[in-house]
């Protein structure tokens, strides 16, 4: 577990063919502190995917400085596709961020059993379907029980029930091995659902629109209405998007 | 198709070429073009006192020796280039010239500078395949997966893992290529080799035969040696791009 300082003082993509030159930030700031569940809003091509980067260090071109406190963090990033090793089994896949050796494969098989994907273990990753891909991305990401862990969409394409399933996992696994979570997602049920807090992001270059703390108990957290009524009260949602839900 | 009925079908085409042969050598009717019959009994001769055999196995040596060499080297040098746009730009356009000179010449140069010994006559035939391993392996190299990459940095997986689970896997297939195209295009520059300046091996044997216009023997060698060339593509070639392409789909 580890507060990072984001402290983004530029940061643009430069004109390529086709496309023009983009500035995502300029002077942006973000404190996120130790154990907080970050869950960070914001419309398709905003620079969501771009702030994981330069957090988890992948993306070392741009001004200023992401700080972390105390020892350097053990990072882990669900990224926004799977980016398994196709030639690896997804046991092999899970068990390459351990050290190597029988301790690690069990590690590994016993957290594939937890994401569900216990029986195709020993599976190539291109003969599983993309929802169980992005399942064993996340065994790799959790195995490591890391202490600031990065996840870029990485529900989507899953069916309620496994969604459910997994955010019921994530939970449990950060209570075991508490983490520092900066979370991405388009679906604001599920930012209220897991969230400790919600940060939305507009504009170009990106500035936080809202910054709201969540205090949601168990009981609330389980119940669509409750979720909706909390959503509405913080302006993140309409109030008449309660009809698709029962 | 299965594997069987494919066999069979290559064993009917094989079959074919032969009776176009028995029909031609019969039309002919000349010691220039011997039937199957001819050069099947040369190769039992030259098979009897264990001269075939001697010598196939001196060439396969030299084969192997100048194969392994080429695609080490030609794998080094790819690699660099390929991970590297300015080792590119400087020796990039060496490696065109190497790939660009006639097999030949640089087996006269070979010779005439370390004189007509075993070590040029490896070097040759090394020399002339590094720069054909060279460029496959370059283009391997440039096309490594970026996500991949940026996965392994996060991951954090020290050099060795990164090597071994990420790198070498991408390039398999470039590697297979170049040997596969490798292989082939070294046994027919050791031939040259061999017969420009080395007093044994397929090579000389069949300037031997040249020189005294023994057709069926020719043909005996030359049939010998891709019996055996095939052989080892089938043998083991086949079998290890199965392994490492088990994982698709
Ligand atoms: N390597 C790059 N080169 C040039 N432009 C880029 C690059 N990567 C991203 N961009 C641009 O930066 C902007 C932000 O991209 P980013 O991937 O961070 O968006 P995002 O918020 O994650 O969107 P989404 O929700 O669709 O995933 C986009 O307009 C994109 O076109
Ligand atoms: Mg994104």
């Amino acid at each position: 577990m580890s507060a990072i300082g984001i402290d983004i003082t530029g940061k643009q993509f430069p004109a390529r063919a086709g496309a023009p030159a983009r500035e995502i930030f300029r002077d942006f700031r973000l404190d996120v502190a130790a154990g907080e569940f970050l869950v960070l809003l914001g419309a398709s091509g905003l620079g969501k995917t771009t702030l994981l980067n330069i957090i988890a260090g992948l993306d070392t071109d741009y001004r200023g400085a992401i700080r972390f406190e105390g020892a350097p963090p053990r990072i882990a990033y669900a990224f926004q596709s799977p980016r398994l090793l196709p030639w690896r089994t997804v046991l092999e896949n899970v068990a390459l961020v351990l050290p190597s050796g029988a301790e690690g494969r069990e590690a590994a098989r016993a957290m594939l059993a937890d994401v569900g994907l216990a029986e195709l273990a020993d599976a190539y990753p291109e003969r599983l379907s993309l929802g169980q891909q992005r399942r064993a991305a996340l065994a790799r990401a959790f195995v490591l029980r890391p202490d600031v862990l990065l996840m870029d969409e990485p529900f989507v394409s899953l069916d309620e029930a496994s969604a459910h399933r997994l955010r019921d996992l994530l939970r449990r696994l950060i209570i075991r091995h508490p983490a520092t979570v900066l979370f991405v997602t388009h679906d604001s049920r599920e930012a209220a659902a897991l969230a400790s807090r919600i940060v939305r992001l507009e504009g170009t270059p990106v500035h936080i629109a809202r910054d709201i703390r969540v205090d949601l108990g168990a009981a609330e957290r389980g119940s669509p209405a409750r979720l909706q009524a909390f959503l509405v009260a913080a302006g993140l949602a309409e109030p008449e998007a309660l009809s698709d839900e029962v | 198709m299965s594997t069987a009925s494919r066999l069979m079908m290559s064993a009917l085409s094989l079959l074919a070429l032969v009776l176009v042969w028995q029909v031609a050598a019969w039309w002919a009717a000349s010691p220039l073009l011997p039937g199957p019959a001819a050069v099947l009994a040369a190769m039992m001769r030259a098979a009897e006192g264990g001269a075939l055999q001697r010598n196939i196995a001196i060439t396969l040596a030299r084969v192997a020796a100048s194969f392994v060499i080429a695609m080490l080297l030609g794998s080094a040098i790819g690699i660099a280039l390929g991970r590297s746009p300015r080792l590119n730009e400087l020796f990039g356009p060496w490696v065109i010239v190497l790939l660009n000179l006639p097999a030949l010449v640089i087996i006269i140069l070979c010779y005439v500078w370390f004189g007509l010994t075993e070590a040029a006559a490896i070097t040759a035939v090394s020399i002339n395949k590094i720069p054909n391993v060279a460029v496959t392996m370059r283009e391997g190299a440039a096309a490594l997966s970026r996500d991949l990459d940026e996965m392994a940095r996060v991951y954090r997986l020290g050099r060795w893992k990164l090597l071994r689970h990420v790198t070498l896997p991408q390039l398999v297939p470039f590697f297979t290529a170049s040997a596969r195209s490798g292989l082939a295009l070294t046994w027919k520059i050791v031939l040259v080799v061999e017969l420009l300046g080395r007093s044994n091996g397929v090579g000389f044997e069949l300037q031997t035969a040249f020189q005294m216009f023994d057709v069926a023997l020719v043909l005996a060698y030359a049939l010998a040696f891709t019996a055996v060339v095939q052989l080892i593509e089938i043998g083991l070639l086949q079998p290890w791009e199965r392994r490492v392409n088990r994982w698709r789909r």
